[in-house]
């Protein structure tokens, strides 16, 4: 693939905070019109890679492209292009959602701000709340108008920090559906996300940065096959069952916890392997008060991918 | 086309800090309803037992009175530039194509517009409470230019703070400082009743020069010494707090 078609390309970058390497030679591309989503655990360098990528801090080695252009050598070109949502509402609160808008539309230095205003209270379905101050606003309208602020201007591609990180449940999967609108419109939308549910549901594209590395790239699918199953929780109403049932599994590596009375099995994930263990309770006549399948989390995911890689480097 | 810009972006984000001063109750209360109530007080229960010679005590408080307004004006900016800091605000600004000089500028400007409009305000009151100034238009002159000086030195500082301060509380501390400095001066008593240490810190401090030539100036007086006085302590303190602003900014905003 030429280099002119990735919207973002990330080599070699580096970045220090007096002692601390946060970023350690950080390499990704991007294609134009994809969704990327970085995941990475708190503390593990996303948001210093979303602000250098948004022209705020300067790396210390490597380099950084938007669409071709150098962060470091034309970073007033790519302001033009691109739109950053941080982690938190900067919209002003004081101020009704029209005039956050117009506002935005006039820092831009765009055409008619009134109309951009109007077509994007349309878009994002705020033409009700238009006119009523931010502060009253919920939570999901918060980030709504945020986004609708970030489009002014068609920027070609977009860097959402964090878009769901507080939100509730609802106002999650709103959020998550404006994401995909965003996507199929054309633009790139290069997100940041601590959950693995979310980048597999957005991403086509996913990297997982841990302590300063990408430790895997891939689509969700390829990803999701180097990933463990998960595990099974067994609970049970009293120790002794439990103690039972831990002789009884010993083969699937079942972890027992006292206090609440589970038992983690280790399992593959097939039909066939969870059949046989619960036959295997049943035939003991042990009864099992809960039984719950646990999806990988994203601690799950680092430990598989960081361990394999040791394993591997042996 | 730069500077077209440069001044579009200004006007467009001093109108944003505008506006959070205009519509917060807050704000009005304490930088225009507080001073004036401070004069009320001063005047009309203090005032009796204050000896201030020939001079009438309203004429004596006024400049005192404004640099109150001043000072807790500035409060507000300080408050103002910590959030859009801490909330992220300005590193939206950054990512945009906006002239960078714009975004402390324009809360430069808004501190400017509101000091002003809130100085109005306590002119007006003070006018109805019996202050009659004598200057003549000379005088008029280098008192607003020193007021204007020292609006903008006090925004300055607030700016600093503002952006120094870990947390929104912690912003608008300095204004308490600014305060005591103002009480600790002829603002509102002649020094010489002073103990004399403290009427040594008052007469070397930056606010008596401010007050004493505002005074004097508004009262028929030519410049002088203490006018100059007044002029070099507010670009001194401007020269250093816009330095000092500069570097925490860069700082903050790595």
């Amino acid at each position: 693939m030429k280099s002119n078609d990735w919207a973002i390309e990330v080599i070699g970058l580096k970045k220090s905070y007096k002692n601390v390497e946060v970023l350690r030679g950080v390499n990704f591309t991007v294609q134009k019109g994809s969704t990327f989503a970085l995941l990475g655990s708190n503390g593990a360098g996303k948001t210093t890679m979303i602000k250098i990528l948004a022209t705020l801090l300067q790396p210390d080695s490597g380099s950084a492209k938007i669409n071709g252009d150098d962060v470091t050598k034309q970073p007033e070109h790519i302001r033009k292009e691109i739109s950053l949502t941080g982690q938190s509402v900067t919209a002003d609160y004081i101020l009704t959602g029209r005039e956050n808008l117009r506002m935005m539309a006039k820092l831009r230095h765009l055409p008619d701000p009134d109309k951009q205003a109007e077509e994007l209270l349309r878009r994002f379905d705020l033409l009700d709340a238009a006119d009523r101050r931010i502060s009253t606003y919920s939570g999901g309208m918060c980030r709504r108008l945020d986004l609708a602020m970030s489009l002014l201007g068609n920027p070609s591609v977009i860097f959402l920090d964090e878009p769901t990180t507080g939100l509730d449940p609802q106002a999650r999967i709103a959020m998550w559906d404006m994401i995909k609108d965003l996507a199929r419109s054309g633009v790139t939308v290069f997100l940041t996300t601590q959950y693995l549910e979310e980048a597999d549901h957005l991403a086509d594209q996913i990297a997982i940065l841990h302590e300063g590395h990408i430790v895997a790239t891939g689509s969700p699918a390829e990803l999701k096959n180097r990933l463990p199953r998960g595990h099974i929780e067994l609970r049970f109403d009293n120790e002794s069952t439990l103690n039972q049932a831990r002789e009884l599994f010993k083969e699937f590596n079942a972890t027992a916890d006292s206090n609440n009375l589970t038992l983690s099995v280790i399992t593959d994930g097939s039909t066939r392997q969870m059949l046989r263990l619960l036959t295997k309770a049943a035939e003991a006549d042990i009864e099992i008060a809960e039984f719950a399948q646990k999806l990988p989390t994203l601690e799950d995911v680092f430990l598989a991918i960081v361990t394999s890689k040791k394993e591997g480097s042996k | 086309m730069k500077l077209i810009h440069f001044l579009g972006d200004t006007a467009v984000m001093s109108g944003r800090v505008i506006r959070h001063s205009t519509r917060s109750i807050d704000t009005i209360i304490t930088v225009i309803a507080m001073p004036i109530m401070v004069m009320l007080l001063f005047v009309y229960i203090f005032g009796g037992a204050m000896n201030t010679g020939d001079v009438s005590y309203i004429n004596y408080i006024l400049p005192g009175i404004l640099l109150f307004c001043i000072a807790s004006g500035v409060a507000y900016s300080s408050l103002r530039i910590n959030n859009d800091l801490t909330k992220g605000v300005f590193e939206r600004f950054h990512s945009m194509p906006i002239a960078k000089a714009s975004i402390l500028g324009g809360h430069v400007v808004a501190s400017l517009v509101f000091n002003v409009v809130s100085l109005l305000a306590i002119f007006l009151v003070a006018f109805g409470m019996g202050f009659r100034p004598q200057a003549d238009v000379l005088g008029w002159v280098l008192a607003i230019v020193i007021l204007l000086l020292s609006i903008l030195a006090f925004t300055w500082i607030a700016v600093t703070f503002g952006l120094l301060a870990k947390s929104y509380e912690g912003a608008g501390v300095f204004s308490y400082i600014l305060l005591l400095l103002l009480f600790v001066s002829s603002a509102f008593a002649p020094t010489d009743s002073m103990p004399a240490v403290i009427r040594v810190f008052a007469e070397y401090q930056p606010m008596t020069p401010l007050i004493e030539s505002i005074r004097s100036l508004l009262l028929g007086g030519s410049a002088d010494k203490t006018t100059l006085a007044a002029v070099l302590w507010c670009l001194a303190i401007l020269g250093i707090f816009c330095a000092s602003a500069m570097r925490v900014y860069k700082r903050r905003m790595k």
